[in-house]
């Protein structure tokens, strides 16, 4: 082989494996994509029948419940237009609360209840999943605060000690 | 009085950078001698500056100043004083300042060293630092500025997210960050030769030892946070292919690129431009990763509150500094060939293809981690992407790499003759057959397709690896440190391939329903419960569960996990207990009062998870070993054309 023709395979041999790579990456990534729905969407027929998809909302205050002593828990999640009854079975992550906002995987039964996979959680109480204040904020224009989470519009301003607001109420001042 | 002090020394800092920046890149350009002798006293009276910034931020956190707004938010006067100097950088300002300071100290370093680089060069090198550090100091002091008042002052203060408090903490942010920042010196390298529009074997290797340092530091910050989200988190998992695991994990697969692609411009004068474009990539990852993070713009477990505007001046700042050295780069890389060839079996083929699929690997993930990104600007719905997409495209280059990287490290430089070691390739891999399969399926039992191949990868670069240290020692032949530290790194490497391999086949998880006495039997294990008992901790209140856990009778250990309420924000976190058994992670989360008597319980067996941690740290003591090479530091200015031609015979 000449060193041209050598230096061509080479080339030749780097852009098939480049594009292979990404026709696996494609495919893997549309078969394993996973779509954000909430409650009003789920409830309008919107989430195509067996497929996963992210369920997200708040967590309706009083909804959780459990048979005494089983891993098994039920509880709804709504964006205020629309409900969906969730059951999971495992331990629900620590910042899991009633009126809070929680995002769960998992798929749809026929009978309108969402089993739920996996249950997240977020490294602050404080924090909202963009998805769901996003939602909220669509289906009401603004959140509401009867909802339990203290900030639950999702580009909030610049962070304030919200939990302990009742505490002290302060205010950043600008230098 | 103390806090307005810090806000005054940011400022001078910021002037300080602006004049780093000016004197360094205008000196050499305007050949001003003395404008690029201001250049190292600009960097001192910064790095002086910053940490004296810092000091106040940490002496109003140790004080209880709760007038500053981001004492008040992130500490409370039942914080022990270990977690009141971290929690600096417990939230976004402080770990800006943090990445400020880590920048001031790289500089003082290259600083001291660039006085055996040539003075045009060198003061290149700082103006650049300068130019990334003025922008850094403008981002905090215009809208992220720890030093804001509160009035009235807080009463007390609002205490540090209970998640952070852990001892992880404190090592955690500091190295990750000094790894991140740390390619911003390969940058500035990358800058300073572009700048200069030459760019020769000795760039390289001044070059080699900052990027090797700052990879070393990369990998230990990623294993570090992979190992306190393993046993802070809860969910046991080690890697979620989370946003911001993604963004410390880009610049560590392109900074990866970049040491290997170095080492074939350094020995080799080979791919000159595609170096450079490596460094602008490595530190343009680890920029993203910052406006990732920071900007809230992606859904992450790490997602603290947001704010917009940081986002935007984020997106311009990256856009000027990336389009910036990219536009410098197309003017300037036409100037730099590489003249060398090389045959398709030589090292350089093989340290191509390493680049080629770092990068490959690199992009795939960079796809995933914007995806939900793109489509939902693009109003195509709201999606996320996950393990079941980023673990089968990482793999598609991974497996490659890993075969190639064996038979790599045999080839010669320039010469493509595969012949000589063919036997010895032959005869490792055999072993690495043998060895690989009877991990899959005489230690561990139903393994996967992949199991005993990947397996088998791992076992493979050990042998090959250690193949050419052996032969040369035995015969009384001296190793440098560059070659043991690279051999070290590839071992570093095959165990992490071998930890993950073993841990994603046969990892056991189950969620129990315990009541005190009940025993449940998971992976081989009993684990009995005996029930929950009241726990009082400095700034909480918990209960204590205790497992006794038993394999076949024999005991393994008592296990204490927690469930900790914390009475400032109210948080309830678990504190997981976990053991090492003949190798294998044991787990124990505890969950809810399931009413009845019950409780929850998480049960995980991770087996030989620890190496994939451990193996971080072999790569970083590789790394180290290879960046003190004599080679580096005896490459003075002084010596400049023999050293460079006795290397290249040499290698």
């Amino acid at each position: 082989m000449t060193p041209r023709r050598r230096r061509l395979m080479l080339v030749l041999g780097i852009v098939t494996g480049v594009s292979l790579a990404g026709a696996l990456a494609l495919s893997a990534f549309r078969q394993n994509v996973m779509f954000f729905f909430d409650p009003s969407q789920v409830a309008a027929g919107k989430v195509p029948a067996g497929e996963r998809f992210r369920l997200g909302g708040m967590v309706t205050k009083g909804s959780l419940r459990r048979a005494p002593g089983s891993l098994e828990a039920r509880f709804v999640v709504t964006d205020f237009s629309h409900d969906v009854p969730v059951s999971y079975s495992g331990v629900l992550p620590d910042l899991f609360r009633e009126g809070a906002g929680v995002v769960a995987h998992g798929r749809l039964r026929p009978d309108g209840t969402f089993v739920a996979d996996e249950v997240l959680a977020k490294h602050d109480e404080k924090y909202m999943p963009p998805e769901v204040a996003r939602s909220l904020k669509l289906r009401h224009g603004e959140s509401r605060a009867d909802a339990g989470a203290p900030a639950t519009a999702a580009p909030a301003p610049p962070p304030t000690p919200a939990p302990s607001a009742a505490e002290h109420p302060p205010a950043a001042t600008g230098s | 009085m103390l806090p307005e002090f810090g806000h005054f020394a940011l400022i001078l800092a910021l002037l300080l950078a602006a004049l780093q920046a000016f004197f360094g890149i205008a000196g050499p350009a305007l050949r001003r001698d003395r404008w690029i002798a201001a250049v190292i006293p600009a960097v001192t009276g910064q790095a002086v500056m910053v940490a004296t910034a810092v000091a106040c931020l940490i002496a109003a956190f140790v004080g209880f100043d709760f007038s500053v707004a981001y004492v008040a938010q992130n500490s409370n006067t039942s914080l022990p004083l270990f977690y009141r100097v971290a929690a600096l950088w417990g939230a976004h300002e402080g770990s800006l300042l943090l990445w400020i300071m880590l920048l001031a100290l790289w500089s003082v370093a290259v600083a001291i060293g660039a006085r055996n680089l040539p003075r045009h060069f060198g003061a290149r090198v700082l103006g650049v630092l300068g130019v990334v550090s003025f922008g850094f100091l403008l981002f905090t002091l215009a809208t992220s500025n720890p030093f804001l008042r509160l009035d009235p002052a807080a009463a007390d203060g609002n205490d540090l997210n209970p998640i952070l408090q852990d001892p992880g903490l404190v090592v955690h942010p500091p190295i990750l960050y000094t790894g991140y920042v740390g390619f911003a010196v390969a940058f500035a390298f990358a800058g300073a030769a572009m700048l200069e529009g030459r760019l020769d074997q000795h760039w390289a290797r001044w070059t080699r030892p900052w990027t090797t340092a700052a990879w070393c530091f990369l990998s230990c910050g990623i294993a570090l946070g992979s190992f306190w989200a393993y046993y802070e988190l809860g969910w046991g998992g080690f890697w979620f292919w989370d946003p911001v695991e993604n963004s410390s994990f880009m610049p560590w697969l392109v900074g990866t690129a970049l040491v290997h692609s170095l080492a074939a411009t350094d020995k080799r004068g080979l791919f000159k431009s595609w170096t450079l474009l490596l460094a602008i990539l490595a530190f343009s990852f680890s920029m993203l990763g910052t406006f990732l993070v920071r900007s809230g713009v992606l859904v992450s477990v790490h997602s603290f509150a947001a704010d917009p505007a940081r986002g935007i001046f984020i997106l311009a700042f990256l856009i000027l500094m990336v389009g910036g050295s990219l536009a410098l780069y197309a003017w300037r890389a036409p100037l730099l060939k590489s003249s060398a060839g090389f045959e398709l079996g030589a090292r350089e083929s093989f340290l191509l293809f390493n680049n080629v699929l770092l990068v490959i690997a690199a992009a795939t993930v960079f796809a995933g981690t914007l995806a939900p990104l793109i489509s939902d600007s693009l109003k195509l719905g709201t999606l996320s992407v996950g393990p079941p997409y980023f673990n089968p495209t990482f793999m598609v280059s991974m497996l490659p790499l890993l075969a190639l990287l064996s038979v790599g490290i045999h080839a010669n430089w320039k010469r493509g003759r595969l012949e000589d070691s063919q036997r010895t390739l032959l005869y490792t891999f055999v072993v690495a057959a043998v060895l690989g399969c009877g991990l899959a399926f005489g230690v561990y039992s139903h393994g996967k397709v992949l199991t005993p191949v990947a397996a088998t990868l791992g076992f493979w670069i050990v042998l090959s690896s250690l193949v050419d240290p052996i032969d040369r020692w035995r015969r009384g032949m001296s190793v440098s440190r560059a070659v043991l530290g690279m051999t070290v790194a590839h071992i570093g490497l095959a165990t992490a391939v071998i930890g993950l391999t073993t841990v994603q086949s046969f990892t056991v998880e189950e969620d129990l329903a315990l009541s005190a006495g009940g025993t449940a039997n998971v992976g081989g294990y009993e684990f009995r419960f005996l029930g929950v008992k009241p726990v009082d901790g400095p700034n909480y209140s918990a209960v204590g569960g205790t497992v006794v856990v038993t394999q076949h009778g024999a005991p393994v250990g008592v296990f204490e996990p927690q469930k900790r309420q914390y009475w400032v924000k109210h948080t309830v976190k678990s504190e997981t207990a976990i053991k090492i058994h003949h190798g294998s992670n044991i787990l124990l989360a505890l969950g809810d009062d399931l009413g009845g008597g019950r409780w929850s319980v998480r049960v995980q067996i991770r087996p030989l998870v620890s190496f994939v941690w451990l193996a971080a740290l072999i790569m970083a003591i590789g790394g180290a070993l290879a960046a003190s090479d004599r080679r580096y530091r005896t490459a003075r200015v002084t010596s400049e054309g023999s050293e460079g031609l006795s290397a290249r015979q040499a290698g």
